[in-house]
């Protein structure tokens, strides 16, 4: 078996299930938010910032952004290494991958950290 | 031009899988046609591309998630503000892309654990596969667009 530097779990085996466990916890947090909006039509800010700040929604919310950044780096490992043969381009949009994935995930973070 | 694939020579002759091997014969020289524009898309290859493009947009769109996410929570005043953007119809349009790039890649992964059960593999089954994945997603596109509306 070869393992790869870029990938992520560094085999395909370990990507394969990444990307499904976590495809089911965004699963799971976009049917709660999309519930939760859908319920509540006219939602005050006091009401959503409740929402939001209690502990269950901020854990399940930074899980569901750390999910959301492996599931989203697996997936675009996969499509660059599938259409982007030169290993200069590739390198580069993988690291430009990889580069906006740590900034979401810091921004993330500080957002939610604070509530 | 004939070689064989996959298993090496010496493999062949080792006492346990000798017996049951056959031989598989690969002519290399067969004709091979890489015309995009004469090539039909069958039905799973268009909401496989689909799923892949959807991935994309959703990535790029995290921005604008994040910016909402960042925005609703700041203050009263910034919930408001943002509140009345959204009303805007470009920016509703761009929601309602982003919602629905976000619900069709939710179907076509569950398409993709539910062939994971061993469920649906056959030809037959990804294309029923892929028109129930299509269906299923493009209901609930329609009903976001209803809803924010």
């Amino acid at each position: 078996m070869v393992a790869n530097v870029t990938s992520f779990g560094r085999s395909g085996v370990y990507d394969w299930m990444i990307q499904r466990v976590s495809a089911g916890l965004i699963a799971l947090y976009m049917i709660v938010i999309f519930g939760y909006l859908f319920l509540h039509t006219d939602l005050e800010y006091a009401q959503w910032y409740e929402f939001m700040s209690c502990s269950f929604m901020r854990v399940f919310s930074i899980l569901a952004l750390l999910a959301t950044m492996a599931h989203a780096w697996v997936g675009l490992w996969v499509i660059t290494t599938d259409y982007l043969n030169n290993v200069l381009v590739r390198f580069t949009c993988q690291a430009a991958c990889g580069l906006t994935a740590a900034v979401y995930l810091v921004w993330g973070v500080q957002i939610l950290w604070g509530l | 031009m004939l070689s064989v694939s996959r298993y090496g020579s010496s493999f062949l002759k080792t006492p346990l899988f000798g017996a049951k091997l056959r031989v598989i014969v690969v002519q290399k020289n067969r004709p091979v046609n890489l015309d995009l524009k004469t090539i039909k898309m069958p039905l799973p290859a268009i909401v496989s591309i689909l799923h892949r493009g959807s991935g994309v947009v959703i990535f790029v769109c995290l921005a604008l998630l994040l910016w909402m996410l960042d925005t609703s929570l700041e203050s009263d005043t910034s919930f408001e503000a943002l509140k009345d953007t959204l009303d805007g119809f470009f920016v509703t349009m761009v929601i309602w892309g982003v919602v629905g790039a976000l619900l069709y890649h939710m179907v076509a992964g569950v398409r993709h654990l539910v062939m994971d059960l061993g469920i649906g593999e056959t030809l037959e089954g990804g294309i029923k596969g892929a028109r129930i994945a299509l269906a299923v997603s493009g209901l609930l596109i329609l009903v976001v667009g209803i809803w924010l509306w």
